[in-house]
């Protein structure tokens, strides 16, 4: 378990308030009624300027505390939320964001600027400014201080005449305090002494008395207890932070003075803690709990690990003909399955958190380049694995931008087109079976076949005059340094490429695909795994080893006859009703030296819409698959994209299919030219 | 029933003050002058609290919470240790030995009173 640092928990908190407060602004602004989006970006600051000064954010505090001012003025005041506030509001919200993440570099005199401009449009004239310190006071009134306390007396303190309830009785005779027992040093009952102490108990403290009157209630057994205490309501002292209690199981008041064996944990709900109660209202709007996502991870690695050999059990089972042994196996594989299934399932975030963050996107951009676009998203609630959600950002906002900046097209010459002047960007996405769809779709100009084809051709890439489907044509896009904007501009055109976008879509096992109307506009569509810990697999065997072909780039599966093989010798085509599909000599490749099997397989595989034929000798089955990354030292092999592990425990590599396309479409072309 | 306290102390005058200010404060209170008696008079009226002193003729005080811990009726009877300030050495071994706390000297009547509710609850 990792240590929990309080900063942390206030960064994370206040991102999402960011994140809230972003969306009122944006929602501001086209809002008939923004009462209550207004009474939302105030509730967010009060709430960050109040945790930033619990947690030593000064800075933030001060600064969240003059944009609340102002919001306050217009939440009070019913002013009209324009344009201009809209603007230096977000603007605000961008300097809060530096603040936490570095307060020392933050730019002051533009928080100031912006400060300014905050109070010049909220400002009906004569309102007098508030100079008053910014920073709310950070024990209340009565002076009263949270302490969280957490101790574990000597095992023999029973013995030697110390009574824990009475400790307990003290410190609550010091203010309010909540008590929890904490039973994780409790050894199994074979193991325990009958004297022994083994309870440790976590007290929250909120007292107006000094720190020293802490340690004055453990003075006789201070110096062999463990001891910790946390300051809860101010900047957490430097040493490291203990973690949060095991999730303590609420008893009954404190009764046990010798806490005999039937002494579970002991909590008294006196009065909740400031810090308790935040939680809880946290929990109502969302009812979920957070977790730290390597947690997730190593959740799910187990699971792998339980599901490889839950493989083998089932396979040793199958091999026997021990019926009880059989009939557990099945049991354990049911439960396997539905572990892996629950496992993935809490992996599974809404997208939708990645589509709200492209609406400033969308609005900062269109303001950029004059132009005047609505962003449609529709399938926020299509779910997809945390990690797939999370690399997904960059290569979407990328192919926004550039259906932003060379899609659609400036209001005159939309106008002129017969065309609203309002240009318009959709994102959606929606389940297909093991997969979800994300389309972006602009109504702009559309794709200009000729310019990428004469591009192509110039840069060497494609022969001129051979014949291309349009998908084939608009996989030149994505090749490194193919840009057919005339003119970089600031929005696009730099740097990152559609190379690179393709490439991180493809890593996430991923395909992209274009479709361009011209004049009527382009849509990109993203096919994404919904998970990358699991893959269905293809077994298949070359020569003696065995690989893995993920099952959604599988197609179809002929048979290549030894006379068609011979026949296709030099020239590796194969007809697939009417289509010439290139194919790939997979042992060829993998450099296997055993003679081919009389009746070779072509696994026909795509990314896409481009097809490739894989021979192989024998296809064994389909076969789930737990991924197993390669190692470090692997890094450069692109021929395997994982490993995983057979029910008989040999290993199986995992084909990359996008690779195998590429290098069958290499040597297609190779063999056209000869 | 009034709680028990048995005070363990060659000093008279120590024992004394003890005696007052206990029974003043509604204890019973029985006396030992060195840890032989002390063991002699524990297992004749079981005590709630056991007060010693640690340097005392025939038993001192270390080896009488060591004996002391030994009867099964003391496992978990607190017992304090009267010492002075300096002996940060002397606290060690006697909590070492089995004591629960101890009283620093000299005392006022308050302190000692603490003391006694701070082991022995209200």
């Amino acid at each position: 378990m990792s240590a929990v640092d309080p900063t942390e928990i206030f960064r994370q908190e206040a991102e999402e308030l960011l994140e809230q407060l972003e969306q009122a602004l944006l929602d501001l602004e086209h809002a008939e009624d923004g009462r209550e989006l207004v009474d939302g970006a105030f509730r967010a600051l009060h709430t960050i300027k109040g945790s930033g000064a619990m947690f030593g954010f000064e800075q933030v505090a001060a600064f969240t505390h003059e944009f609340e001012t102002a919001f306050d003025r217009v939440r009070k005041e019913h002013l009209a939320p324009s344009r201009e506030l809209v603007a230096v509001a977000l603007a605000a919200k961008d300097h809060i964001r530096a603040l936490i993440e570095q307060a020392e570099t933050a730019d002051a005199a533009a928080g100031d600027a912006i400060i300014q401009e905050l109070r010049r449009v909220t400002d009906d004239g004569g309102a007098e400014i508030d100079e008053a310190p910014a920073v709310e006071p950070v024990a209340d009134q009565t002076g009263t201080t949270t302490w969280r306390i957490r101790f574990h007396l000597a095992q023999d303190a029973l013995v030697t005449g110390t009574k824990p309830l009475l400790l307990l009785d003290e410190l609550r005779s010091l203010g309010t305090c909540t008590v929890t027992g904490l039973a994780d040093a409790v050894p199994p009952l074979e193991e325990l002494e009958p004297e022994a102490l083994y309870l440790g108990w976590e007290a929250i403290l909120a007292t107006s008395h000094p720190r020293e009157a802490i340690d004055e209630v453990f003075m006789f057994v201070l110096d062999d207890m463990k001891l910790e205490v946390e300051r809860l309501d101010a900047p957490p002292a430097a040493g490291p932070s203990a973690d949060p209690a095991p999730a303590p199981s609420p008893v009954g008041e404190a009764e046990a003075a010798e806490p005999d064996l039937s002494t579970v944990p002991v909590v008294v709900p006196l009065a909740a803690p400031e810090k308790t109660r935040r939680e809880a209202d946290a929990g109502k709007t969302t009812n979920s709990i957070r977790v730290p996502a390597e947690r997730l991870d190593q959740l799910m690695d187990r699971v792998g690990e339980l599901v490889i050999v839950q493989a083998r059990l089932s396979q040793l089972a199958a091999s026997g003909a021990d019926t009880a042994l059989k009939s557990i196996a099945e049991e354990i594989e049911r439960l396997a399955n539905e572990l892996r299934d629950t496992t993935m399932n809490v992996r599974m975030v809404p997208i939708g958190s990645l589509f709200g963050r492209f609406r400033r996107l969308v609005h900062d951009l269109s303001r950029d380049l004059g132009k005047q676009i609505d962003l449609v998203t529709s399938g926020e609630e299509t779910e997809l694995d945390k990690t797939v959600v999370e690399r997904l950002a960059d290569p979407l906002v990328h192919l926004i931008r550039n259906s932003i900046d060379h899609g659609i097209e400036p209001p005159s010459t939309r106008l002129a087109a017969g065309k609203p002047m309002r240009g318009q960007v959709r994102l959606e996405a929606r389940h297909a079976g093991t997969e979800v769809l994300i389309a972006i779709t602009d109504d702009g100009k559309g794709l200009d076949r000729d310019r990428i084809r004469a591009k192509a051709e110039e840069q060497g890439l494609l022969a001129p005059g051979l014949k291309l489907s349009d998908n084939e044509l608009y996989q030149y896009l994505f090749h490194p340094g193919f840009s057919t904007a005339r003119e970089v501009t600031a929005v696009s055109g730099r740097g990152v490429g559609m190379d690179v976008v393709k490439r991180l879509i493809e890593a996430l096992r991923g395909t992209i695909d274009m479709a361009t109307t011209p004049g009527r506009g382009t849509t990109i569509t993203l096919r994404l795994p919904l998970t990358l810990a699991i893959i269905d697999g293809l077994l298949v065997r070359i020569g003696q080893d065995r690989y893995i072909i993920p099952l959604t780039a599988v197609e179809e599966c002929v048979e290549l006859s030894a006379a068609e093989d011979g026949r296709s010798a030099g020239r590796s085509f194969l007809s697939i009703r009417g289509d010439l599909v290139p194919f790939l000599r997979l042992r060829e490749v993998l450099g296997s030296n055993s003679p081919p099997d009389p009746h070779q397989k072509v696994i026909v595989v795509s990314t896409g819409e481009l097809r490739v034929g894989l021979v192989v000798d024998q296809v064994i089955g389909n076969h789930q698959t737990v991924i197993k990354s390669l190692s470090r030292l692997h890094a450069d092999v692109d021929t395997f994209s994982g490993a995983t592990i057979l029910g008989d425990g040999s290993v199986a590599l995992i084909l990359d299919i996008a690779q195998a396309v590429e290098l069958g479409h290499a040597q297609a072309d190779r063999q056209r030219a000869s | 029933m009034s709680k028990v306290i048995l005070t363990v102390d060659d000093s008279a005058s120590i024992r004394m003050m003890l005696k007052m200010t206990l029974t003043g404060a509604g204890y019973q209170v029985s006396e030992a002058a060195n840890g032989v008696e002390g063991l002699a008079k524990a297992q004749e009226k079981p005590a709630h609290l056991v007060f010693t002193d640690l340097n005392m003729p025939v038993m001192d005080g270390l080896t009488f919470i060591r004996e002391l811990r030994k009867l099964p009726a003391y496992r978990g009877v607190p017992i304090l240790f009267l010492t002075t300030e300096s002996d940060g050495e002397m606290k060690r071994q006697a909590k070492e030995a089995g004591a629960t706390g101890w009283l620093v000297k000299p005392f006022q009547q308050d302190q000692l009173l603490s003391v006694v509710k701070k082991v022995l609850g209200a």
